[in-house]
C-alpha cells in the first residue's frame, strides 16, 4: 500500500512538475485543450512508460490535455475497473487485460467499438482477435508482446559447453550437467504463486503442435488436461524436475526478483519465465540484462520446437466517454497503435519482446533474451497461450502447479483438479456444453 | 429532537397503566431510529446477500440460478481440505487460548514484580493490526533468512521451514493467532480470577491446601464463566479467520492452509461474486452450527 501511494504521489508530482509551464495556458484556454484520463496499473515501471506516452502524444496534439491516473495491480485493480465500469464513472481511456480476461468487463455493453479505424490494419493479427469480441475490435496495444519459455545463463552454458535444447530430453541432459557442475539447474520462486505456471502455460506451443484443434476442444468441454498428453506433459514437467531434485533449495520461499538474480547471475541455471521480465533483471542484478537468454519450452519434437506469446493487455474507450472526449480519447488510442507511439514506450522501458504493430520496429539494443525470441517470432515458429485462445482459464492453476512442484499432489492429480476448476470457470462464464 | 423529548416524557404515561402488558420501558417507535439503520446496514444487506448467492452475478448483470452456487461449492475441491483446515485451526487456536491464557492469568495476578507493565505487555499484541503481525511473522519466519530458524540453528535445532512446509503452515499460522489474541484471553481470566473472593484461598491456606490444589479446586471452577466465554469467542473467530492467514501464506503453500474464508474470497477474486456470497452464507451457518449448540451446552452446565 505504502508502495502505492508513494507512486500515485511520484505520478501526481511529476504531472504536475511537467505541466507546471502551460498551466496557465490550459486554465485559460479550457475551451481549446480537451482534457482526458488516462487509468493505468500503478507498477512503477508502468507508471514511467505512460507517462513518457502522455508526454509525447501532447507533444503532437497541442489541443489535448492527458491526465494519469492509477489503480492497483492485480485483482484488486481489476475489481476496481469493474465497479467503474458498472457504475458508469471509468476514465476515458484505460488499461486492461486482452483475452480471456477482456470477456470478464462485458466489451459489448461497456466499450467503444473501434472496428474501422485507419490503424486496425496495423495490428498484428493474434492481437486484434484478442481485443476483439463478436465482431468487434476495441483495443489498441499496451506495450509488447512477450514470450513464455526458460531464462537460462549465458555465461554458465559457455562453461559447461551446453547448447539451448530442443528437446525435454535434452533439457534434462543439460540439466544433469548442470548439477553434476554444482549449480542448481531450475529457479522456482513459490513465494509468488503466479510465477509456479509457467512450465504449463508456456508448453502451449508445444500443446499446439501435438493437437491443434486442443483450444477448441478445450473451449466446448471435448479436451481435458488429464487425459490429453501433450497438455498433460506441462504437469508432469512439474513433477519430474521436482522428484530429480533440479530446483534451487529455497524453492518454497524465493521470489520472483531472486528467481531473476540467480538466472542472471548464474546461481540458478533456468528460470521458466515469460520475456516481460527481462525489464526487472536490472533492478535484480544490476548490469546482468545480457547475460540471460531465452528459449522456448522444449516439447517432444525438435522439428516442431517453438515459443508460447503473450499478448499485451489493450487500451480500451469505455461507452461513457462522450464528444470532444471521445475525440481525443480516439486519437490517444491510435496514437499507440503508431510508429511514434511506439518509440515513445521503447524510450521510458527495455523492451519485453516485440511490438503487436506490424509497423513498429524493434531497436538494436534490445536486451540478449528479446533477441533469441525474436527469432522465433521471426520463423514464424510461435503459438499464443491458451488464455488468448479461449475464455476460459481456472484461477486455481497457479496453487495447483506449486503443489504439483512441491511435491504435495502427483501430477495427473493435480492436472484433474485443474480440470474442475475449469469447469467451474465456464460454468460461471455461462458457456454452452458444460 | 422534540419527538425524542416527547418520547421521554411520554413514556412512562403509556408503561406505567399496563405494566403487565409491555415490559420495555419504551414505545416502540421510540426504536425506530435504531432500527432503521439496523434494516439499512445489516438486514437489507444480508437479505441481498442470501438473493444474491442463488445467482450468477458478474457486477453487470445477474441470473437466478437457484441452488447452484451451493451445489458448485460443495463440489469446490478446495473446500472439503479448507473445511477441515477451519476446524483445525478453530480448535488448536481455542485449546491454546485457554490454556496459556490462563496459565498467564494466574501469574499476572500473582504476586509478581512490575505487574501493570507486565500486564500491558501481555495485552499489547491484541492492539497491533493483524496484517502487520502477519507480515513481521512471515519475515521472522523465512526458513533460512528468519530470525527464528537463526536463533534455534544457534542451540543446534533445524527448525522447520514454518509457512513454506505443507506440514507446518497451518500451525504456524496458528502459533502467531495464539500470541497474538492470548492477551484478550488472558484479561478475560484475570477478570474472571480476581472476582473470586480472597476468602476462599485464606480458607483453603489454613486448611492446608497447596498451590496446586487451591488452583484445581477453586479458581478453575470458579473461573468457568471466563472460560466458557474464551472458548466461545476464540473458536468463532478462529472459524471465521481470514486477515491473518491470508497475509502469512495466501492459504498456501498450494492449499495447504487454505480455510473456509480463504477459499470464499479466492472465489470472490475471480470474479465468481455469487458463488462467493453462497460460501459466506454457508460460513455463516457453519458457525452457527457450532457455536449455538455449544453455547447452550455451556450455559446448561452453568445452570446446574
Amino acid at each position: 500500500m505504502r508502495l502505492g501511494a508513494a507512486v500515485l504521489l511520484a505520478g501526481a508530482l511529476c504531472l504536475s512538475a511537467c505541466s507546471a509551464g502551460s498551466l496557465g495556458s490550459s486554465d485559460d484556454a479550457a475551451g481549446g485543450k480537451t482534457q482526458i484520463t488516462f487509468l493505468t496499473n500503478n507498477d512503477p515501471a508502468n507508471v514511467k512508460v505512460a507517462e513518457a506516452v502522455i508526454a509525447a502524444f501532447e507533444a503532437r496534439n497541442t489541443d489535448v490535455d492527458v491526465k494519469l491516473d492509477t489503480r492497483p495491480q492485480g485483482s484488486e485493480g481489476d475489481n476496481l475497473v469493474k465497479t467503474r465500469l458498472s457504475t458508469g464513472d471509468m476514465a476515458d481511456v484505460f488499461e486492461y487485460n486482452s483475452g480471456s480476461l477482456l470477456q470478464a468487463i462485458a466489451p459489448s455493453t461497456n466499450l467503444t467499438p473501434i472496428t474501422g479505424e485507419s490503424w486496425v490494419g496495423d495490428l498484428d493479427e493474434t492481437f486484434k482477435k484478442v481485443v476483439s469480441s463478436g465482431t468487434e475490435v476495441y483495443g489498441s496495444p499496451w506495450q509488447t508482446i512477450s514470450g513464455g519459455g526458460i531464462l537460462y545463463n549465458k555465461p554458465l552454458y559457455a562453461k559447461l559447453g551446453l547448447q539451448p535444447p530442443k528437446t525435454w530430453a535434452d533439457f534434462m541432459n543439460n540439466n544433469a550437467k548442470i548439477k553434476a557442475a554444482g549449480t542448481a539447474p531450475v529457479a522456482q520462486t513459490y513465494s509468488e504463486t503466479w510465477t509456479s505456471q509457467i512450465l504449463v502455460l508456456a508448453d502451449m506451443h508445444n500443446v499446439s503442435a501435438a493437437d491443434p484443434g486442443f483450444a477448441d476442444k478445450y473451449t466446448n468441454n471435448q479436451a481435458k488436461y488429464a487425459t490429453t498428453p501433450a497438455a498433460l506433459a506441462g504437469f508432469q514437467h512439474l513433477e519430474e524436475l521436482k522428484k530429480a531434485g533440479y530446483w534451487n533449495d529455497d524453492y518454497a520461499s524465493a521470489k520472483y526478483n531472486e528467481g531473476l538474480a540467480a538466472v542472471a547471475n548464474g546461481t540458478a541455471a533456468h528460470y521458466p519465465m515469460i520475456t516481460f521480465a527481462v525489464t526487472a533483471i536490472d533492478t535484480a542484478a544490476p548490469g546482468k540484462t545480457n547475460d540471460v537468454g531465452f528459449f522456448a519450452l522444449p516439447g517432444t519434437d525438435a522439428s516442431k520446437n517453438g515459443v508460447t506469446l503473450w499478448e499485451p493487455s489493450g487500451i480500451y474507450i469505455p461507452k461513457s466517454t462522450e464528444g470532444d472526449k471521445l475525440t481525443a480519447a480516439k486519437k490517444f488510442q491510435a496514437f499507440l497503435a503508431s510508429p511514434d507511439g511506439c518509440a515513445a514506450q521503447a524510450s521510458a522501458t527495455s523492451l519485453g519482446g516485440p511490438f503487436a504493430v506490424k509497423t513498429c520496429k524493434l531497436p538494436d539494443d534490445v536486451a540478449t533474451a528479446v533477441k533469441d525470441l525474436s527469432v522465433y517470432v521471426d520463423a514464424g515458429a510461435a503459438s499464443p497461450a491458451l488464455e488468448f485462445l479461449s475464455p476460459i482459464k481456472g484461477p486455481a492453476l497457479e496453487q495447483i502447479t506449486v503443489e504439483v512442484g512441491s511435491g504435495i499432489r502427483p501430477a495427473a492429480d493435480g492436472a484433474k483438479l485443474y480440470d474442475e476448476d475449469v469447469k467451474k470457470q465456464a460454468q460461471q462464464l455461462g458457456l454452452q456444453g458444460w | 429532537m422534540t419527538t425524542v423529548t416527547d418520547a421521554v416524557t411520554e413514556a412512562p404515561a403509556t408503561t406505567v397503566p399496563e405494566p403487565a402488558r409491555r415490559k420495555s420501558p419504551y414505545p416502540y417507535w421510540f426504536i425506530l431510529p435504531g432500527g432503521v439503520i439496523f434494516a439499512v446496514f445489516f438486514l437489507v444487506p444480508s437479505v441481498m446477500a442470501f438473493w444474491f448467492s442463488l445467482t450468477r452475478w458478474t457486477l453487470f448483470d445477474q441470473e437466478f440460478i437457484g441452488l447452484d452456487n451451493y451445489v458448485q461449492f460443495f463440489r469446490e475441491p478446495a473446500l472439503a481440505s479448507g473445511l477441515w483446515h477451519t476446524l483445525i485451526y478453530a480448535v488448536t487456536t481455542s485449546g491454546l487460548k485457554v490454556v496459556l491464557g490462563m496459565a498467564l492469568a494466574v501469574l499476572l495476578t500473582g504476586p509478581i514484580l512490575g505487574r501493570g507493565f507486565m500486564r500491558s505487555v501481555a495485552f499489547f499484541p491484541v492492539l497491533v493490526s493483524t496484517i502487520g503481525v502477519g507480515l513481521t511473522f512471515q519475515i521472522l519466519m523465512h526458513p533460512t533468512r528468519g530470525v527464528i530458524n537463526q536463533a534455534l540453528d544457534l542451540v543446534g535445532i533445524t527448525g522447520p521451514a514454518w509457512l513454506v512446509d505443507p506440514d507446518w503452515a497451518l500451525l504456524s499460522v496458528a502459533f502467531v493467532d495464539v500470541w497474538q489474541g492470548v492477551g484478550l484471553a488472558t484479561v478475560i481470566y484475570m477478570a474472571g480470577i480476581l472476582s473470586i473472593p480472597g476468602e476462599y484461598f485464606e480458607a483453603a491456606k489454613m486448611d492446608g491446601a497447596g498451590a496446586w490444589h487451591r488452583f484445581r479446586n477453586i479458581t478453575l471452577p470458579l473461573a468457568k464463566p471466563a472460560t466458557v466465554s474464551v472458548i466461545l469467542l476464540s473458536l468463532i473467530g478462529g472459524l471465521r479467520k481470514f486477515d491473518l492467514i491470508w497475509a502469512m501464506t495466501k492459504g498456501g503453500p498450494g492449499f495447504t492452509s487454505d480455510v473456509m474464508a480463504s477459499v470464499i474470497y479466492k472465489q470472490y477474486q475471480a470474479g465468481f461474486y455469487g458463488l462467493s456470497t453462497a460460501g459466506n452464507v454457508v460460513l455463516f451457518l457453519l458457525v452457527i452450527l457450532i457455536a449455538l449448540p455449544l453455547f447452550w451446552f455451556f450455559n446448561r452446565k452453568e445452570d446446574a
